[in-house]
Formats: structure tokens, C-alpha cells, sequence
């Protein structure tokens, strides 16, 4: 049984491997094909037109503007493995240190709203699948419905028009322009400035695991087996617990992890109405101000996690689960 | 015939069962699934309910235990000793002196183990002690309580399903398709073990589709054709065809292979298509005009009971 | 009148939600001209009686400037979701139907499009796309097949594995006649749903990389820029500017979202009931 683990989880990470080099392959190819002319990007019109031609010619050699694209995507590779991911034009320092400090926000805000999601979500949805077509269902339904069509940004501005504009209770962010990072700032200061983000993407991030939990729940309770512990005399709360909870927990914890992927997109979304200096905001100035090396870095990053997320949800499955777990030793 | 005078554990009386549909378009139907149905069991007594597949038979489990899904409707009476089956009562009471024992283990929750899942997740001491009388008495290994279902061997399946039964304090038992799919010496036992539970005196109920098993372990059958009960027997009747009182249970007879095997032309009508008046009628040899209007009664012939006109003129024959 | 039954009530807001979509078309491509007006001595009106939805700093009519918007995101999300599904399909059965190969190779690639988050994907796009309405549409076109291609790929595999199915091949009939009446019934209305139900999510998608400034200019008011302008004004209290654009945009994807599940339970005969 523990060979079969290890083989499991070897193919796993190979996948997880693989993904991620065509990931960089394919931004590396699509920041190649960006009609940004890196020498502009880099050293500014003005400052280009300055220049001699050697300087010129100098600093296309640096840029790499005359190597062919495989050469120059094996080598930024080779760098990228090693940590060095290269200089961010916009923040005018490693990528690494930027990715690092940004990560760091980021990922304060993304796990809360991670967590609180997930189980705001699960009982949500728990419930409206134990009442199907009861008014706790039709209410989170309709709560999902709105929730999924609202724009994460849209209930960002919302909220801050609300508790930072009307309420004066959170800062309005909007004080730290666009693509400039707050620095000297304490942890409380921190905290009081992730609060409505964060909030944000709770609540945004409820929708889909409480309308998977609630679709998987309804499955469960036209089953056989809770028929038949209907029958047994089943119900209410031991009837969720024995039964329900058991079987629809795991499908949604790995919804949830394999779901990584849109609370990163949500939260470039909210950190740019809030400015807040995290992972996506820098995505943003990245994307604007075609600082190329920092944009592939995050999409890389990110890719990272999402993957990992997946990876972990198919692991999951196997420990979790009896019919994986013990399915080997059955027959 | 004693048996006959005592008040009945369960009795069901013209109970009818139909879903709402949607046809073709805007245009809601009813579909009749279960048109007339009566059957009573005693204490100490097995009957079956004995229909082809897809008649509908596993329906009348769910309706009495309460269980059909939300688009279904029931009506007529089911009495419980005595008194009306109402939700309440059958809310305190199912599960602990009514149980079902279900078809196969698909209908045990996959993530729960074996011995928990019998108790329904209790862990006192009694409940322990008499599981483990019950694993005893079935033969079954005390490591069976810590498999999953999906563990579990095919010659266990049977005695599981049935222990969730003896756990409780039944007094009707009702035992849904417990055959199918079992070869003929599995399905015998598995009778068996029914048979046992009706002689340490419960009523049971067994839902089949097995004519000739039914006979061999049931005191009474219940024979069941295009959501009516045709005709209700003692076992005894079976023996020769004259007693029999309705066509139907005498074509089942005469398909019997040590009866020479004869099928009757046509098929069972879907409830759609059902005609009015006796479901029979299309094949009957014997139909009228009567037979083709009206509800026919469910009456009393020679300590049986028969859904047929015809019967009692041909009282004499027998 | 007589109570309506539940298909006749599905019917009923399936025809609601698709009326109002094109009166919203309609209305937003009429107030074209009326979005563009500048009038400074009407400026940075509260919502009245004249202007609903009040007006911004230059004078305009905020109503206008709205429903122009939306019909632009509306377009602009029609248009690159039903390309979005064309793609859908074709991999979707191809990789159903043409082996293990080709089945790994577009799994693959679903797995490396999901890996990247939607935003970063089309942020991604739209740069090296150079920033222009081109990128938005080619970015939530390309963004948006994956999970439909997916529900495509495993319902034609279940219908392979599926008995009747399985007959029709034993008793000799082409793989055409089994495509066109046994495959197609069951696809078209999945097909159906879940091109209508790509809408929303494109809209919304194409609503949230204009409101990051990536593609469409000033000049073209989409709803994301309509935003993105009103949230520079929010600190001075100018409420209006986002909060009605805002809801008018999330109506907009409830009604598809409705109009897409009505279609859903009107097509698929299990779901009926529900």
C-alpha cells in the first residue's frame, strides 16, 4: 500500500511539474509576442532617444533583443530555478524581494478569506441541501446567485463606500496611489487595512463551495443509503451528522482546495480598489506599466499555489476516503 | 385460519400511490403508479407481495414507511394494530418496532463501518452486547464491524442487511426484493432468515418477484399485477390450480416450470395505458363486458381474497 | 386565473429575463449619442427626477453613459462566450472521440488554462495582445472554454459507455447515424446551457479587466471603465456614480444566470422536478 502511495504521489508531482513548466512556457511565449519593446519599457522613451547607438546596441544585448526566443526562455529558466527571477521595472529591485514582500499580504488576506469562506460556505450549502425547496434553500440560493453576479470589484467599491466613505470605519486605501508600496506601516495598521478585503473575498468565495456543497448534498439525500436511514428512524441533526456530513465533506474540502485559483483572481480584484499592497495589485501594475519579469513571476507564483491546491485535493481523496484508502486491501 | 380472527400487525387498504408528471409541453399528468392495493400480515406470519419487476411493488415499501419522494401522493388506509398509521406514529415508531430491510448494501452509507452503521452510531453496552449476538447467530466474524460496506463479501450482504432488523425491537419486518441477483441456494437462506424472524413472532412483509420462493417460506401470498393486488392466497392454494380464484395467479401458476411452463399472451400494460376496469381484462379468456367498467371489489372467496368478477360462479369447480 | 404550473413558470421567466436583455441592447445602443453629452452646467447632479442615475463631473447623464455600457459588455461578453463555446465543443468531442492522445493533450491543456487564475490569464492576454478591445474579446474567448469543454468531453464518454449506445454499435449502424440520433439529442440541449450560462461569466470577466484598465479606452464606455471612473470619485461622496451602474450590472447577470437556468430545467427533462 505504501508503494502505491509513494507511485501516487510521484505522478502527481510530475504532473504538477510539467504544468507548471508549460505555464511559464506559455506566458514566457505571450510576453514575447507583447508588442512592448522591452529597451522602451525598460530604459524610457526619452532616456532611449538620448543614447548613442553603441549604449543602444549595449543595452539590446543586455535585453536580449537579438537572441532567438528558445535560447532566451531556456536561459531566463536556468535564472528563474536558481531564485532569480530577474529585475522588476516598475518597483526598480528583484522580483524575488517584490514577489516576497507582496506574497506575504497577499497570502494573510487569501488564507482568511480562504477559511471563512470555505466554512461559511459548507454550512450554507449543507443546509440548504438537507431543506431542499424549504426557504433556507430558496434564501442561499438566491444569496448565491446574487453573490456569483455580483463583481468582486463592484462589492468592493460597495463596502467601501459603505464602512470607509459613509461609516468612516475603515480607511478608504485609496490614499497609497496605484503601484506605490505603503511602506513604514505596523502590523495594526495592517490588520485595520486587510479587514475589508478580506471581507470582500469571503464573501465572494462563499458562493461556489456553498452552491457545490448544496448541489453534492441533494445528491446524498436522494441516495439509497439515506433512504434507508430515513426509514431507520434517522433524522434532524443525527440524520446530517451520520450520514450527510460524512459523505459530503470531503467532496467539498477538495472543491475548496482545488478552487485556489478564484480567491487569487478575486483578491487582484479587491487589492486593486482597496490598495492593497499585495500580490494582485502588483499583477495590475505589472500588466499596466508592462513590467514583464514581475508579471511572469506572479503568474508563475500563482500557478503554484493553484496547482498545489489541486495536488492536495487528489491526495486528500486517497488518505480520507476508506474506499481509496482501504480499496487495495478489499480485494 | 386462526390466523384470520387476530387483529392484524398491518393492514393496508385500497392504498394508491401516483406521481405527478410532465408530458410532453405545459401539461402536468398523474401517473398511477399504484392503482388498488391490499394486503394484511399478523404476528408470527410471512406474507409476500408477489409482482413482476417494474410493477411498482418497491413503492409500497416506501409508502409505508413514509419515504416517497416529493412528487408522489398516497391515499387509502394503512393500519398499524389497530389504529391508523399516521406520520407521527410512524415517526416514533419506524425504525424501532417497524423496519425495512433494503435490497442490496447500496442502501448502507459507504463511510460509515459496519458495526456502527447496525447500532445507527449508538455505542452503549446493550446495543453492543446484542450485536455481537446477532453476529453470532448469522455467523459472521466480530471483524466484520470494522469493514466499510464496500468490504464487505458477497455472502455476508444478506445477514448485514438483516441484522439492521433484529437490532431494533421489530414487530413488522418488511423485506424489499431480498433475492435478486442471489443464486438460488444465497436467495433460499436469505428466505430463510425471513421465515426465522416471522416464527420468534414478527409480521413480515416480503416484496418479490419470485413466485416459486415465495411459496416455499410465506404463509400467504399477496399477487400483485398493474398496481392492483389481484388476489391474496394462502400457500396451500397454490398447490392445485382450482384453487386459485383469479386468472392471473392461475397463469402465473400454469408458468410455473413443474406446472408445464405455459405463458400467457401480452404483456403487463404500462399505468398509462391501463384500461378501465380490471387491469386483466386484455388477456382474460374469461373477460365480459362487466369487467371493462367500474372498479372491481376486493372480496372474500374460499379464505382468500380475489379482485375478479368471475370468481365466485366458478366456486363450484373447485 | 389558474395557478401556473412549474414548467409554465420556468417558461414565464425565461422569456422575462430574455426581453429585458434586449430592451437593454436596444436602449443602450438608442443612448448612444446621449452618454457622450458633456454639460458642465448640469454637472455632479444627485440622482433627480430627470437624471435617475444622476450625472458625473462633466455633465453626463449617468443613465446613458450606463446603458451604453452594459450593451457594450453585453456585445463584447455574447460575442466572446459563444466563441468560448464553439471551442468548448470542438475539443470537448474531439477529445471524447479521438483517442488517448489527443484526449491527454487537451486534458492537459484544460489543467494548464484552470491552473492560471482567470484574471492574471486575461491580464496575460490583453498585454501581449497590446491592450486594446482586441485583447478583451480574444482574452475571455480563449479564457472561458475550459469547464464547458470539460462537462462536454465527460457526457460524450458517458454516452459511449452507455448501453444503448453500445447496441446501436453492435447492430451495425454508422458512427454518423449514431451521432445524430443518439449523441446530439443529449448534447445540444448541455450544449445550449452551457453556452447561455458562459454569458455571465464573461461579462462579468469582461466588466473586471476594463475596470483594471486593461482594453477598452474612455471613449468606449463599457461598464468596467464606467466604474473604474466612478471609483476616483467615490472619496468625494458621489455615491451614485457607482452604486446604479453597479446594480444595473448585477441584474444583468442575474437575468442571464435565470434565463440560462430556466433553460437548463426546460431542457433537461430530470431536472424538472426540482
Amino acid at each position: 500500500m505504501d508503494g502505491r502511495w509513494m507511485i501516487c504521489l510521484l505522478k502527481n508531482l510530475l504532473r504538477v511539474f510539467l504544468l507548471l513548466t508549460a505555464v511559464s512556457i506559455v506566458t514566457f511565449w505571450l510576453m514575447k509576442s507583447s508588442p512592448v519593446d522591452p529597451l522602451q519599457a525598460n530604459v524610457g522613451q526619452a532616456a532611449l532617444g538620448s543614447m548613442s547607438r553603441e549604449q543602444v546596441a549595449k543595452l539590446e544585448e543586455y535585453w536580449g533583443v537579438h537572441t532567438p526566443p528558445v535560447e532566451q526562455y531556456l536561459s531566463w529558466a536556468k535564472d528563474f530555478v536558481r531564485g532569480d527571477m530577474g529585475i522588476s521595472l516598475l518597483y526598480r529591485q528583484p522580483v524575488t524581494r517584490v514577489i516576497g514582500a507582496k506574497l506575504a499580504n497577499s497570502l494573510f488576506l487569501m488564507i482568511f478569506a480562504w477559511v471563512i469562506s470555505g466554512i461559511l460556505g459548507f454550512a450554507l450549502g449543507a443546509a440548504a441541501g438537507m431543506n431542499q425547496g424549504k426557504p433556507v434553500d430558496k434564501l442561499v440560493k438566491g444569496y448565491c446567485l446574487l453573490v456569483s453576479s455580483t463583481p468582486a470589484f463592484w462589492l468592493a467599491l460597495l463596502l467601501l463606500m459603505v464602512f470607509g466613505v459613509w461609516l468612516k470605519w475603515f480607511p478608504i486605501g485609496l490614499s497609497v496611489p496605484i503601484g506605490m508600496e505603503a511602506e513604514g506601516v505596523t502590523l495594526a495598521d495592517r490588520l485595520y487595512h486587510a479587514v475589508l478585503p478580506a471581507l470582500t473575498l469571503s464573501i465572494t468565495g462563499v458562493s461556489n463551495i456553498a452552491l457545490h456543497t448544496r448541489e453534492k448534498m441533494i445528491d446524498i439525500c436522494g441516495s439509497d443509503y439515506m433512504l434507508f436511514a430515513r426509514m431507520r428512524g434517522e433524522r434532524g441533526w443525527r440524520l446530517f451528522k451520520h450520514y450527510g456530513f460524512r459523505n459530503v465533506l470531503l467532496p467539498a474540502i477538495t472543491l475548496h482546495f482545488a478552487s485556489i485559483s478564484e480567491i487569487f483572481g478575486g483578491s487582484v480584484l479587491v487589492e486593486q480598489v482597496f490598495s492593497y499592497p499585495g500580490l494582485g495589485q502588483a499583477a495590475v501594475a505589472a500588466g499596466l506599466g508592462s513590467d514583464l519579469p514581475l508579471l511572469m513571476a506572479i503568474t508563475i507564483v500563482s500557478a503554484l499555489f493553484v496547482f498545489g491546491g489541486n495536488m492536495v485535493a487528489n491526495i486528500l481523496y486517497g488518505v480520507v476516503d476508506p474506499r481509496i484508502r482501504r480499496g487495495g486491501a478489499a480485494k | 385460519m386462526e390466523q384470520e380472527k387476530k387483529t392484524p400487525i398491518l393492514k393496508i387498504e385500497d392504498l394508491k400511490i401516483s406521481f405527478t408528471q410532465y408530458d410532453r409541453g405545459m401539461h402536468q399528468t398523474e401517473l398511477p403508479v399504484i392503482r388498488s392495493l391490499d394486503v394484511e400480515v399478523c404476528a408470527g406470519e410471512m406474507v409476500a407481495v408477489v409482482g413482476s419487476s417494474g410493477s411498482g411493488k418497491s413503492l409500497l415499501a416506501h409508502g409505508v414507511m413514509g419515504v416517497l419522494p416529493y412528487n408522489a401522493s398516497m391515499e387509502g388506509r394503512i393500519t398499524y394494530r389497530g389504529e391508523a398509521l399516521t406520520e407521527e406514529r410512524l415517526r416514533k415508531l419506524r425504525g424501532r418496532e417497524i423496519v425495512l430491510v433494503p435490497q442490496s448494501i447500496a442502501y448502507l452509507n459507504p463511510l460509515m463501518k459496519i458495526g456502527s452503521q447496525i447500532c445507527k452510531g449508538k455505542k452503549d453496552e446493550a446495543k453492543k452486547r446484542k450485536l455481537r449476538d446477532i453476529f453470532t447467530r448469522y455467523h459472521l466474524k466480530p471483524e466484520v464491524e470494522e469493514l466499510y460496506p464496500f468490504e464487505l463479501s458477497g455472502g455476508m450482504n444478506r445477514r448485514i442487511l438483516i441484522s439492521t432488523a433484529l437490532i431494533e425491537e421489530p414487530l413488522l419486518v418488511i423485506a424489499d426484493e431480498p433475492t435478486p441477483g442471489l443464486d438460488l441456494r444465497m436467495a433460499k437462506r436469505a428466505m430463510e432468515h425471513f421465515r426465522e424472524l416471522a416464527d420468534l413472532g414478527a409480521a413480515v412483509l416480503v416484496i418479490t418477484h419470485d413466485l416459486e420462493l415465495a411459496l416455499e417460506t410465506a404463509d400467504r401470498v399477496a399477487v400483485f399485477y398493474a398496481g392492483t393486488t389481484v388476489e391474496e392466497a394462502r400457500v396451500s392454494d397454490f398447490a392445485s390450480e382450482e384453487t386459485l380464484r383469479h386468472p392471473y395467479t392461475k397463469a402465473l401458476w400454469r408458468a410455473m416450470p413443474k406446472n408445464g411452463f405455459q405463458f400467457i399472451r401480452g404483456s403487463q400494460p404500462y399505468v398509462k395505458d391501463l384500461p378501465e376496469g380490471c387491469p386483466f381484462a386484455p388477456r382474460c379468456d374469461r373477460c365480459t363486458e362487466k369487467c371493462r367498467e367500474g372498479k372491481i371489489p376486493f372480496r372474500e372467496v374460499r379464505g382468500g381474497r380475489v379482485r375478479c368478477l368471475d370468481a365466485e360462479e366458478r366456486q363450484g369447480e373447485a | 386565473m389558474k395557478r401556473l404550473n412549474r414548467r409554465q413558470r420556468v417558461l414565464l421567466g425565461l422569456g422575462v429575463s430574455v426581453v429585458f436583455l434586449i430592451l437593454i441592447c436596444v436602449a443602450g445602443i438608442l443612448s448612444g449619442e446621449a452618454a457622450r453629452v458633456t454639460d458642465f452646467s448640469r454637472k455632479n447632479l444627485a440622482p433627480c427626477g430627470k437624471y435617475i442615475f444622476g450625472t458625473d463631473w462633466l455633465g453626463r447623464d449617468m443613465l446613458a453613459r450606463t446603458l451604453k455600457g452594459l450593451s457594450l459588455s453585453i456585445l463584447i461578453g455574447i460575442l466572446a462566450a459563444a466563441v468560448s463555446a464553439v471551442i468548448a465543443l470542438v475539443l470537448g468531442v474531439a477529445s471524447a472521440v479521438m483517442g488517448k492522445w489527443v484526449d491527454e493533450a487537451i486534458t492537459f491543456v484544460i489543467d494548464l488554462i484552470m491552473g492560471i487564475p482567470h484574471i492574471l490569464l486575461l491580464i496575460l492576454i490583453s498585454v501581449a495582445l497590446g491592450k486594446g478591445l482586441k485583447g478583451v474579446i480574444v482574452g475571455v474567448a480563449l479564457s472561458h472554454w475550459p469547464s464547458l469543454a470539460r462537462l462536454i468531453r465527460a457526457e460524450v464518454m458517458q454516452l459511449k459507455e452507455s448501453p444503448y449506445i453500445q447496441i446501436a454499435e453492435k447492430l451495425g449502424k454508422s458512427r454518423w447515424y449514431i451521432a445524430r440520433k443518439h449523441m446530439l439529442p443529449h448534447l445540444l440541449p448541455q450544449f445550449l446551457v452551457g453556452l447561455v450560462l458562459l454569458f455571465p461569466h464573461a461579462i462579468l470577466h469582461e466588466s473586471s479587466i476594463t475596470f483594471l484598465g486593461f482594453g477598452l479606452s474612455t471613449e468606449q464606455p463599457a461598464i468596467g471603465i464606467v466604474l473604474s471612473e466612478a471609483m476616483k470619485y467615490l472619496i468625494t461622496g458621489k455615491w451614485w456614480l457607482a452604486l446604479f451602474p453597479g446594480i444595473l450590472l448585477v441584474v444583468i447577470v442575474v437575468l442571464f444566470y435565470v434565463a440560462g437556468e430556466s433553460l437548463r430545467k426546460l431542457l433537461d427533462p430530470g431536472s424538472v422536478h426540482e
